[in-house]
């Protein structure tokens, strides 16, 4: 059985001018240990397809479909059940270390808060607990450092011991929001091997969110692109990169610059802006912005199937 | 094209940060930027890199004489910026223009996209037609890549990429000579990135301009940059041609920084060996004896931790501040 299981899942919310529509029929699944990728614009709703399922939507949001962990609907729990799952099997990491930490709590009180919560553990076992996992994401002087406020520390230190606080609990899946977006390269180089190395000791299934398909091809191994709410592509990193499918796909791949590959004149770069949320155009949601659309692209393409789980949503079974 | 243009010497920018309580105040001196020196031609790119508080944005304003410096120079064609009277100097910041990394923020929301590209001309000109601006402001509009006719709109109306244009169209109106970009791309997403440089590239060889551009993504400042300054906590740590650092580092540290970028390649990626760098930036307000990275750096010894090195020029013209880079070889893509 997969460890989470998407179903046409929808999320939209009420604003004053129309209804916004976030995340539309979205369906994926992901296995125990298993590192999946969710790669987009901003806007594409990446970030609100995690959040209705952790229970996290603004007042004005609304969810239907389903989520099943190991089998239970969690949009469909209650508060108290939610929490039951959150935290301990459930944990996520967020994209700003700073505004994630609370600023008035020293870190020891933070850390040992969720694991006496969760796993009933007396106050010195869970200090305990918390040192080894601060030394685990390479934090010199745990000791010392618990007794320090969240300012006390770097933006990569911060967003370490984001890291440690997800993993307190060993859960078996890590949700991480753009978790290195606002570090340096060197930190973000360090965060990448640590959530590594991490899944590979306690066996734990990571849902990286990003925009950035350099730290997607170093960490995960299953990649699903979304553009304007919808899933566009969903494959293998090695069928994503190296024969990707949709055309968004591609146009995305080829705009990254890359230090690796001799310099072009002209980078190449995908022409127009996303979409409106509040007017979605009919059929495909990219067609504005194709370099191969159609007349058939005026309706809605179909998810099409290709070899070993590679599926897009195009009427081309383009390849590169 | 050797035409120098701008001449920074020995700059220097400090800040002071008081702490403490009312009866034992204690004063930090925190060096921002710290002994940079360059030059820059007409019609060329400098980029600028280094993590963030490494003195980047804050070299930005003093070469704009936005902040005073506390040591060195800023000779704009030849004449010091912070020795001229106040009406001269805004005379000067006709050439002298700046483009902000949030395209949004940048923008005022309550004025229309033809009041925002024009403000800077009924600054300086305050005597223009207003027929004269509209068709200015216009021009400028479609040289950037924007709807003439989406003039009367208002900034929240224009996605991330097009604001920035319209940033980009305000710094150019009055024809400047030097822009100042400021993290112009890092704000947007991947597919209206390359758009932006595009664009910048373009303008900058139809007009003849000559840029500062400040980044902290390598890969970025390597599309556009004719040249390449790496900074560390305010120093400028090595100067190159752009070939030059991205072949062939002189500096520990810009090599430890080419091989943290991520490569969008999933076999290249697994088989990509750890940067060895560990540790974070250090505070600038510790102050550190001798080289400012010799604690990070894998080939630091003795002398690194008792002498600054100073930024020195190797034979092939490109600068370097490291006591080790006639010794060292470190060629990208070279194990070790």
């Amino acid at each position: 059985m997969a460890l989470l299981e998407v179903k046409d899942l929808d999320v939209g919310f009420d604003t004053p001018d129309g209804e916004v529509k976030a995340v539309n029929k979205l369906n994926f699944s992901i296995e125990p240990g298993d590192a999946l990728a969710i790669v987009g614009e901003s806007g594409s709703g990446k970030t609100q397809a995690v959040m209705s399922m952790m229970g996290l939507l603004a007042d004005n949001g609304h969810v239907s479909g389903q989520a099943l962990f190991k089998g239970e609907d969690l949009l469909k729990m209650s508060t108290a059940e939610l929490n039951k799952h959150r935290g301990r099997e459930i944990a996520m990491i967020f994209q700003d270390p700073m505004t994630s930490l609370n600023p008035y709590l020293r870190i020891e009180k933070q850390m040992i808060e969720v694991v006496r919560h969760h796993q009933g553990l007396n106050k010195a076992e869970a200090r305990e607990h918390a040192v080894e996992m601060l030394r685990a994401v390479r934090i010199p002087d745990p000791e010392r450092r618990m007794r320090q406020y969240p300012h006390e520390f770097s933006g990569g230190m911060q967003q370490r011991v984001m890291v440690a606080m997800g993993l307190l609990c060993e859960p078996d899946l890590l949700i991480a929001d753009e978790p290195t977006t606002a570090l340096d390269v060197t930190v973000q180089a360090q965060i990448t091997h640590l959530m590594n190395a991490l899944r590979q000791k306690s066996n734990t299934a990571i849902i990286l969110i990003t925009h950035d398909l350099g730290v997607v091809a170093g960490l995960c191994d299953r990649v699903l692109v979304m553009y304007a709410g919808e899933a566009v592509e969903c494959g293998s990193v090695e069928q994503i990169y190296y024969e990707p499918k949709h055309p968004y796909t591609q146009g995305l791949l080829k705009s990254v610059p890359r230090l690796d590959q001799p310099l072009v004149r002209e980078m190449h770069a995908i022409p127009g802006n996303p979409p409106n949320l509040l007017a979605l155009p009919e059929g495909c949601k990219f067609r504005d912005r194709c370099p191969h659309a159609f007349a058939a692209c005026k309706e809605e393409p179909p998810m099409q199937q290709g070899e070993d789980g590679h599926i897009f949503r195009c009427f081309l079974g383009l390849s590169t | 094209m050797n035409d120098r243009v701008l001449r920074v010497q020995d700059l220097g920018v400090d800040f002071i940060l008081r702490e403490g309580g009312l009866f034992r105040p204690k004063t930090h001196v925190l060096k921002a930027v710290n002994g940079v020196s360059f030059d820059l031609n007409a019609g060329e790119t400098l980029g600028i890199v280094g993590e963030s508080g490494c003195g980047k944005s804050t070299l930005a304003r003093a070469l704009l004489a936005l902040i005073k410096p506390s040591r060195g120079r800023v000779l704009w064609l030849g004449e010091d910026l912070n020795k001229l009277d106040e009406e001269a100097l805004r005379k000067k910041r006709q050439d002298l223009q700046i483009v902000f990394q949030d395209p949004l923020g940048a923008l005022n929301p309550r004025m229309t996209v033809r009041d925002i590209i024009a403000e800077p001309l009924w600054t300086f000109f305050p005597k223009i037609a207003r027929v004269q601006v509209d068709e200015r402001v216009r021009g400028m509009m479609k040289l950037v890549g924007l709807l003439p006719n989406q003039i009367n709109r208002y900034p929240h109306e224009f996605s991330g990429g097009q604001c920035q244009r319209i940033g980009i169209a305000r710094a150019l109106v009055l024809n400047p000579k030097l822009v100042v970009c400021d993290e112009p791309v890092s704000a947007l997403d991947v597919s209206i990135q390359a758009q932006i440089i595009n664009l910048l590239k373009d303008l900058q060889r139809k007009l003849n301009l000559s840029l500062v551009f400040i980044a902290h993504d390598l890969s970025v400042v390597k599309h556009i940059s004719d040249r390449v300054m790496v900074m560390y906590l305010g120093r400028s740590m090595e100067i190159s041609s752009r070939d030059n650092m991205y072949t062939k580092p002189l500096h520990p540290y810009t090599s430890a920084l080419i091989k943290a970028v991520p490569i969008p390649d999933p076999k290249l990626a697994r088989s990509a060996v750890d940067t060895g760098l560990t540790g974070d930036m250090p505070s600038p307000l510790d102050t550190l004896s001798g080289c400012a990275f010799h604690d990070r750096c894998p080939f630091s010894v003795k002398r690194c931790q008792l002498e600054v090195p100073a930024l020195r020029r190797m034979e092939n013209g490109d600068w370097v501040a490291c006591h080790r880079a006639e010794e060292l070889d470190l060629t990208i893509g070279k194990s070790g």
